[in-house]
């Protein structure tokens, strides 16, 4: 499993290395997230009750509202915050939101992402290059 | 723009727009006539009322918007915030963020149902609108064209009278990419709700749009706007087509393209279950919400007529908007919610307006609405919703919150 990669379609923001929560499951910061105490909070979520502070986050689809547009930002401006978003498909909601945060993002793979990377696995995010990838390391 | 000689709150505008074009495929900018700003303190935070500060500060002649932009609900009603028990901390910081917007020019409409009381979009206008429910509506029930433009993106269109060309401004993507046929239309809203729900569910991403066969009568507005915001809640949906209703879907080759759609059958039973799975392990709630949307001059006299010689012994919230309230006033529909027990509050929303907080100050937990779209999002921030009829709702909160009593 070690050094597979996998190509996106798009990506934002700085490269990052760390280990990776993964999930069959959506992603709203509003819906899903206890954004204080870094948890992810919705009974329903597949990671309910974990902590994604510093992780990777690697799941399905973003859902809900907007207001992570705006949600990003501030997570970050308290360093309670992941440390890339990986998703399978995205909205214009987690793009805005990530270009105004300078947040690690990448979307759109040939193959289901979540997957592909297990959970837990030392990952690294590169959506500076030609072709946005996430390596398994 | 880009090169800053229309200062640099514009300059940041532009080179937002460029980013988030580039990264979802747009080749240039379409020109939009009205921007529509989500921005609730609670999203927003500190930092971000700092980051719209820092842009308020600019001299006149560069931070004003230059297109119609108006706002959605905000985190708070100043009248009834004690009610609530919100600290003050979160109303200074409602002030701060509303003083911002106002040096830039926003119109403070504090609504998400400006689609009913503002000025509705017409077919084939092109928008930049923020919250999911008036993004929607518009698109489907108006035939406008907007993609969600969170907060930031919406205040960058204001800014520049424009937005990236992908998504919903683009024929080719109008099309439905599945087709829902249903022999079950809903009765009461939160019936509406439930179906856009279950839609919303096997749609999947923003970029579906399902058609739906089956509806055997033309739907109210209110009934289009829980349908839609629910869809949009639990699918992250923008669009909809309705065959023989909505505008660009008068017919099926109107919007299913050739060849074979996926395609859900979904009945009264599939309606019935998506609500009782809510309903488990829960007899009694803590208080009764009508939010998410806010509620139109109509829901408040449904609401006032149920609430007709009887009294509210749970807290019961009807949250509206800042234009359906004085008419609430004037036609004494406050005045007869507020004398069974229940609480008006104007220009907030309930989930966007420190929510948590909220259940922790006032020992809330349970809590039974008919909005689909607020059952969907309350979860997480640790309540436990049902979601039931308008009279269901209106019986619980009279009966001590017992439901079904």
């Amino acid at each position: 499993m070690s050094g597979r990669i996998f190509f996106a379609a798009a990506g934002m923001g700085a490269k990052v290395r760390a280990p990776a929560l993964v999930a069959k499951d959506g992603f709203s910061a509003r819906y899903d997230l206890d954004r204080i105490a870094g948890v992810f909070s919705r009974p329903q979520h597949k990671l309910a009750g974990e902590s994604y502070v510093g992780r990777v986050l690697v799941l399905d689809a973003a859902k809900g509202g907007v207001a992570t547009a705006w949600m990003l930002y501030e997570m970050k401006s308290r360093g309670v915050v992941p440390a890339a978003l990986v998703l399978n498909a995205v909205n214009p909601i987690m793009a805005q939101g990530a270009a105004l945060a300078d947040f690690t993002m990448i979307s759109g793979f040939d193959t289901d992402i979540t997957q592909a990377v297990p959970n837990g696995a030392l990952v690294e995010v590169d959506p500076t290059a030609a072709r946005p990838f996430i390596r398994i390391v | 723009m880009r090169g800053g000689a229309f200062g640099p709150a514009v300059q940041w505008a532009i080179d937002h727009q460029v980013r988030v074009g580039r990264y979802l495929g747009a080749e240039d900018f379409v020109p939009v006539t009205q921007a529509h700003i989500m921005a609730d303190t609670e999203s927003l935070g500190p930092a971000g009322v700092e980051w719209l500060e820092a842009w308020a500060r600019l001299p006149a002649g560069q931070r004003r918007v230059r297109i119609p932009t108006i706002t959605d609900p905000r985190g708070t009603d100043f009248a009834a915030a004690h009610r609530l028990k919100q600290q003050p901390w979160m109303l200074d910081l409602e002030r701060r963020a509303i003083a911002a917007f106002e040096a830039l020019g926003v119109l403070m409409t504090d609504t998400c149902i400006n689609y009913q009381t503002i000025m509705p979009p017409v077919r084939g206008e092109h928008v930049a609108y923020g919250d999911t429910g008036v993004v929607i509506y518009s698109n489907s029930v108006c035939g406008a064209r907007s993609n969600f433009e969170g907060g930031p993106s919406a205040l960058g269109a204001g800014l520049t009278g424009r937005t990236p060309r992908y998504g919903f401004h683009l024929d080719e993507r109008r099309r439905a990419t599945l087709l829902i046929q249903t022999a079950a239309t809903p009765r009461d809203l939160n019936d509406w709700g439930a179906l856009g729900g279950i839609i919303g569910r096997l749609a999947g991403d923003y970029w579906q749009v399902p058609a739906l066969v089956g509806i055997d009568r033309v739907p109210g507005s209110d009934e289009m706007k829980h349908f839609g915001a629910a869809l949009a809640s639990y699918g992250s949906v923008a669009l909809f087509h309705m065959i023989g209703v909505t505008p660009e879907a008068q017919r099926m080759e109107d919007v299913i393209p050739p060849g074979s759609l996926r395609t859900y059958d979904i009945g009264a039973d599939d309606i019935r279950a998506f609500q009782a799975a809510y309903a488990t392990e829960i007899d009694t709630v803590d208080l009764v919400v009508f939010s998410a949307p806010q509620l139109s001059l109509v829901e408040m006299r449904a609401l006032a007529d149920a609430l007709d010689g009887r009294h509210a012994t749970v807290p019961l919230l009807a949250v509206t908007s800042p234009q359906v309230k004085p008419d609430a006033d004037r036609l004494g529909l406050t005045a007869r919610i507020e004398a069974a027990g229940g609480t008006v509050l104007a220009g907030m929303c309930f989930y966007q307006s420190y929510a948590r907080e909220m259940a922790e100050a006032n020992g809330w937990k349970r809590l039974a609405t008919n909005s689909a779209k607020l059952t969907n999002i309350i979860g997480g921030y640790g309540y436990k919703p049902v979601l039931m009829s308008m009279q269901a709702c209106v019986d619980a909160a009279c009966a001590g919150g017992r439901i079904g009593a």
